[in-house]
């Protein structure tokens, strides 16, 4: 079997990654099965819960949807790149209680307080509509994340 | 204080049980029955498989008896012959690769002599369908207080109604997992569970085995709300026999298809309200009828119902109340405990209708309850007075506030008058709900705490309560923390493990704060105690501590308290009267609709929950609970619609039963009122399961008030409401 | 399972000329559901056009917009140019979730052939055209006609698609309307898009029929502007041009109901013989 496998290289949390993937393997299972990175979550897979969300160049993406050999040449981020002093106002706020939609929704909240003038088109209600949750009621996710004062306009 | 795993979870590393490195391991799965009801007449193993890689398991391989143990052994751990539900487990497979178990699960054929089945629990069963007796009947309960014959037909006014609620499924983030192994002799489980020693004995007895030989272990559980109390039972007996016969370890992960339709759900129900009025619009008289659906199995729905009744009457003053409970038993997939345990059927009933009841009268709903809500020195139906000096009327007031009802339903008077196609309104429910085990139900569980004193002057606390989210390691953590004089991070608390730690009951009806936390109060007492100073505290206590273990070098220091009943409890089982619960949290909710007439879609705009709870132990956490079960009451009221065929939900994916989203839920204001109550830890009353009693009639009544229409019937999906405003049949 | 991992255009035309069996995939958003007991395409052989950059481009020419066929809902999403083209975006938002739109392309949602796919009819309502290449050569097909039935194409076995070109019209009404079973991430259970430029009305249903489907007839009442009075009056334009079903998500009943208000509310303010 190992003559149908794929070789891919990929940058995971930074740092260079090669090795051989079943044709056969998700994304999600890669990481977590393959290399050692359980974090990231399986809740449905059919991308409808985001509890695997990562970042997949930059974007974030539904690991349970994306073939394990489409990240060749590519830069994963998962939850396990997350710094300890990141998730602070998350921990005040009440954004986890159970914990298993948690590593997507802190991921999908990492990409937006990075990209903080999505919010001046859209709500945060609403790009975060992809990270279900059945613990919080979301009013702990949403008031975890940090949404930057507008800059003014006027004097 | 903040959430202790908090940090754990937030960046990835909380270990779950498919996180678990088990090294080399075989995968489990099951092969399940196609057809609601029959007999097994044959196995058919496919000859595209080579067998003989797999461990297979069938139900001559279970050592003990044949039986999930919980209040009655009627479920098997696999189908010996009579099949009584769909997706009942048949045969169990393990094998090293994940994928080749789940192919040949595919590739055993079950052969069945089918027999007619029984769905509808609303009909009577034909005698082709009997299955229990000689109706179905699987628990029949009574409350009776005072003459309601006599009160209804002296009554002013009487209203009658019928309210129906669905099934709901929990979608726990991740779905049930187990694995086992035998170590020394040990049969070992370890998973995501509420009750570790429920399936401790429930395994016991199908795996023939004692306490010694038997270890049940928590791992983090990613949410339960019941659905992880008595199913983890059956997951966790198959891992450990696929261990057993394959002498490996195994894991069984379901799949949340898998999950969504074999496991159980919040029970359907019907409740039947016939009242009696005065001229006042004071209730004479409550005739309540409440049949629940119990599925194949009994599970827990003796219970269930038990809950469903005791909270049918609502929180208001009435002095003949009758009310029958029936559970059917059916050949749908075995209904279970879902957070809020039959209350939320029942309450849904009751506050719907005293809303139809003020509409009948041309009374206000606000000022219906005034007239009727208990006040102190008042009884329940079970005859419980009640008087804690909470004000009733009081929390509902402020919830009232918090809305700002009465202008905000003028303005949509207004809005309503003028828009083409939406319609607001406002809907309130009051209610309450008991926290603990039901009548003299904590003193037969008779819960066990410890704890410990370590070597190093820190406080180890042992009981078999489970984080699944509620935030229990940590409101255990600040109460042994409190009276310890400690800081929480001297206080450790060990992971349950039915070999380590003594049986404080299930993490179930929402007594960990409130009940175990009171034993762990009364256990770090004895542990003072046992030092011979009942006023150490903080560095004077960790000296003590270390000094003992100076002196009893590789001892160990523990202590234990057992449950104390409150003083003058009383409850009488036979009649059901006297006192269900030691103490009832009480809550008054405002929820805000908003319905597009182009689409029938209803939409929550608003919510005010306003709740007194004894006392709030840790804000975060507290407001946490009461907003994820808003939340998930928001869904079982609007969204949430198990289609069920052959008795088994049929849109069993995450796409086709939907569950709130962030964009579909307004922000949830919470409003805690504190009134301590002595016998619960710190003053607390238990708050897990209160939200979910509210959300589904106050939001029906906020369709009525939208409307004008009745909508007795949840969920309030587009297709029913659709037939609800256009006098159209079209939705079952 | 075999994957051919296209490093080209061209090769992915010639291995789909080879083998026209393979199955195209690009942001794998429909084919990865349930990936673990899709066992029928596991067996299959792929074709992964992902890292194909040449095909990520979306231009604005002068009367034109043209989407390469790995072109995302998120790409458009973002790109204020499509201001142009308001029902794109407005469709691509209410596509899955932001981690579906990341991945999701237009052409996907077209080679996918779900009647619910909301990108469709935006792309349908404003003309587009489906522009297929194989070795052989290339061809453009009005994305109104790609459809013959229920997951039937338009498009030969050796084809893939290539890019998708949108005309840039002037239009003085447009309308994108999805019912789902919630405010975000749903299914669609009954969708419209709707738009008037110089070509005339263009009314587009999606969930209401095996199809996508331009509602021709629906059009040519709009046009010869017979008076309707109630979402009634268009009931049996509406029959003649759909046929919605029940199915597990909602009912055939609710659709047609549900679709005549919609498009009655919709059109009442733009439609003088509306009243």
């Amino acid at each position: 079997m190992t003559d149908s496998r794929i070789e891919i290289s990929f940058t995971l949390n930074r740092r260079p990654v090669t090795l051989r993937v079943d044709p056969r393997s998700r994304l999600l299972d890669l990481l977590r099965y393959d290399l050692g990175l359980p974090g990231t979550k399986e809740g449905c897979g059919e991308g409808e819960c985001g509890a695997c969300t990562v970042h997949l160049d930059g974007v974030p993406v539904n690991s349970c949807l994306v073939p394990a050999w489409q990240v060749r040449d590519r830069a994963v981020l998962t939850i396990e790149d997350t710094a300890e002093a990141a998730v602070e106002r998350m921990l005040d706020a009440g954004t986890t209680q159970c914990g298993a939609c948690t590593p997507g929704v802190v991921m999908t909240a990492r990409w937006l307080e990075a990209n903080p003038r999505l919010l001046e088109r859209f709500s945060a209600r609403h790009l975060m509509a992809g990270n279900l949750c059945r613990c919080t009621g979301y009013d702990g996710i949403i008031d975890g994340i940090e949404i930057p004062v507008p800059d003014r306009e006027e004097a | 204080m903040q959430r202790i795993e908090g940090v754990s979870k937030l960046v990835g590393r909380e270990r779950y049980v498919d996180d678990l490195d088990l090294g080399e391991h075989l995968w489990g799965a099951t092969v399940r029955s196609p057809v609601p009801r029959g007999r097994v007449t044959d196995l058919r193993f496919s000859a595209e498989v080579d067998w003989s890689e797999f461990t297979i398991v069938v139900h001559t391989d279970v050592p003990g008896d044949n039986t999930v143990f919980l209040l009655e052994a009627d479920q098997p751990v696999l189908v010996a012959e009579e099949i009584r539900h769909i997706h009942e487990p048949i045969v169990l497979l393990a094998h090293p690769s994940r994928d080749a178990v789940r192919r040949a699960a595919k590739q055993v054929d079950v052969g069945v002599d089918p027999a007619d089945p029984y769905f509808d629990f609303r009909a009577a069963p034909t005698a082709g369908q009997l299955q229990r007796g000689d109706d179905n009947v699987l628990k029949r309960l009574e409350i009776n207080k005072g003459d309601v014959g006599a009160a209804l037909a002296a009554a002013a006014h009487v209203v009658e109604g019928v309210y129906e609620t669905g099934a709901q499924e929990h979608v726990y983030l991740e779905t049930q997992g187990m694995v086992a192994w035998v170590e020394d002799g040990v049969v070992c489980i370890k998973g995501s569970m509420q009750c570790p020693y429920y399936v401790a004995k429930a395994a016991e007895r199908a795996l023939g085995l004692d306490r010694e030989h038997l270890r049940v272990m928590h791992a983090p559980t990613g949410g339960g709300f019941g659905g992880k109390e008595e199913f983890p039972s059956i997951i966790a007996i198959h891992t450990a026999l696929l261990a057993m016969k394959s002498g490996q370890t195994v894991k069984m992960i379901y799949e949340r298809t898998e999950d969504m339709a074999a496991t159980t759900k919040r029970h359907p129900s019907r409740v039947r309200h016939r009242t009696g009025l005065d001229g006042d619009g004071c209730l004479l008289a409550q005739d309540i009828e409440v049949i629940l659906d119990g599925g194949a199995y009994q599970t827990l729905s003796p219970v269930v119902l038990s809950r469903a009744i005791i909270h049918a009457a609502g929180p208001y003053t009435c002095d003949n109340v009758r009310i029958v409970g029936k559970a059917m038993l059916t050949n749908s997939v075995p209904y279970g405990a879902f957070r809020g345990f039959g209350a939320p059927q029942s309450q849904f009933a009751n506050e719907r209708h005293m809303d139809v009841v003020a509409g009948r009268l041309s009374l206000d709903p606000v000022e219906f309850r005034r007239r009727n809500l208990i006040k102190d020195g008042d009884c329940t139906a079970t005859g419980q007075v009640i008087d804690d000096g909470t004000d009733r009327v009081g929390v509902m007031e402020l919830a009232l506030a918090r809305a700002d009802y009465f202008d905000r339903r003028a303005e949509h008077r207004n809005f309503n008058a003028q828009h083409a196609y939406l319609r607001r309104g406002l809907g309130l429910a009051t209610f309450f709900h008991g926290a603990g085990f039901t009548g003299a139900g904590e003193v037969h569980l008779a819960s066990r705490v410890m704890v410990a004193g370590l070597p190093d002057g820190r406080v180890e606390v042992l009981t078999s309560s489970t984080e699944m989210g509620q935030g229990s390691r940590t409101v255990l953590t600040q109460i042994a923390a409190q009276r310890l004089g400690y800081a929480p991070v001297d206080i450790v608390i060990v992971d349950p493990d039915t070999h380590r730690v003594p049986d404080s009951g299930p993490t179930v009806a929402s007594r960990t704060s409130m009940v175990v936390g009171r034993i762990l109060d009364d256990a770090c007492a004895a542990l003072r105690q046992r030092l011979g100073d009942a006023e150490l505290r903080g560095d004077a206590l960790r000296a003590a501590i270390a000094a003992w273990h100076r002196e009893n070098p590789g001892g160990r220091l523990s202590a234990e308290a057992s449950y104390r009943p409150p003083p003058g409890v009383q409850w009488d089982e036979e009649n059901y009267r006297g006192e269900a619960y030691g103490a009832f949290a009480w809550a008054a909710y405002v929820a805000e609709v908003e319905v597009d007439l182009r689409t029938y879609t209803v939409r929550c705009i608003g919510f005010r929950a306003v709740q007194e709870i004894g006392r709030v132990l840790n804000e975060t956490l507290a407001r946490g609970q009461i907003q994820g079960g808003v939340v998930q009451g928001i869904g079982w009221a609007l969204l949430e619609e198990c289609m069920l065929h052959e008795g088994a939900m049929v849109n069993n994916q995450l796409t086709n039963y939907v569950i709130p989203t962030s964009a579909d839920v307004p922000p949830i204001d919470v409003i805690f009122l504190e009134n301590p109550y002595e016998e619960g830890a710190l003053g607390a009353k238990g708050i897990g399961e209160l939200p979910l009693d509210g959300p589904a009639p106050a939001l029906a009544n906020a369709v009525a008030d939208a409307l004008g229409v009745e909508p007795n019937v949840i969920p309030m999906t587009p297709e029913r409401m659709m037939d609800l405003i256009e006098g159209t049949a079209t939705h079952d | 399972m075999r994957v051919d991992l296209a490093t080209s255009f061209e090769e992915a035309l010639r291995i789909k000329a080879e083998r026209s069996d393979v199955v195209p995939v690009a942001g794998g958003t429909d084919l990865l559901v349930h990936w673990p007991d899709a066992h029928a395409l596991q067996e299959r052989d792929w074709l992964d056009l992902s890292a194909l950059t040449e095909l990520s481009h979306i231009h604005f020419e002068p009367d034109t917009v043209v989407l390469g066929a790995l072109a995302t809902y998120w790409d458009v999403i973002q790109d204020q140019r499509f201001r142009a083209l308001p029902l794109l975006p407005a469709a691509a938002a209410t596509v899955g979730s932001l981690q579906i739109q990341t991945r999701g392309t237009w052409a996907g949602n077209i080679a996918n052939a779900s009647p619910a796919a909301d990108g469709v009819p935006a792309l349908m309502v404003y003309d587009a055209e489906v522009q297929l290449a194989s070795t052989s050569g290339r061809r453009s097909v009005p994305l109104a006609d790609f459809y013959h039935g229920y997951k039937q194409l338009e498009a030969r076995p050796e084809e893939l698609i290539e890019s998708i070109r949108v005309p840039l019209r002037p239009h003085d009404f447009e309308n994108f309307t999805k019912v789902g079973s919630r405010a975000a991430q749903a299914i669609t259970k009954v969708g419209m898009a709707v738009a008037h430029s110089a070509a005339g009305w263009r009314i587009v249903a999606n969930s209401m029929a095996p199809t996508v489907r331009r509602c021709r007839t629906l059009e040519r009442l709009v046009e010869s502007g017979g008076t309707v009075d109630s979402p009634d009056g268009l009931l049996s334009a509406i029959r003649a041009d759909v046929n919605p079903i029940d199915d597990i998500r909602s009912t055939a009943a609710y659709r047609e109901r549900v679709f005549s208000r919609l498009l009655y509310q919709t059109l009442l303010p733009a439609c003088s013989s509306f009243s």
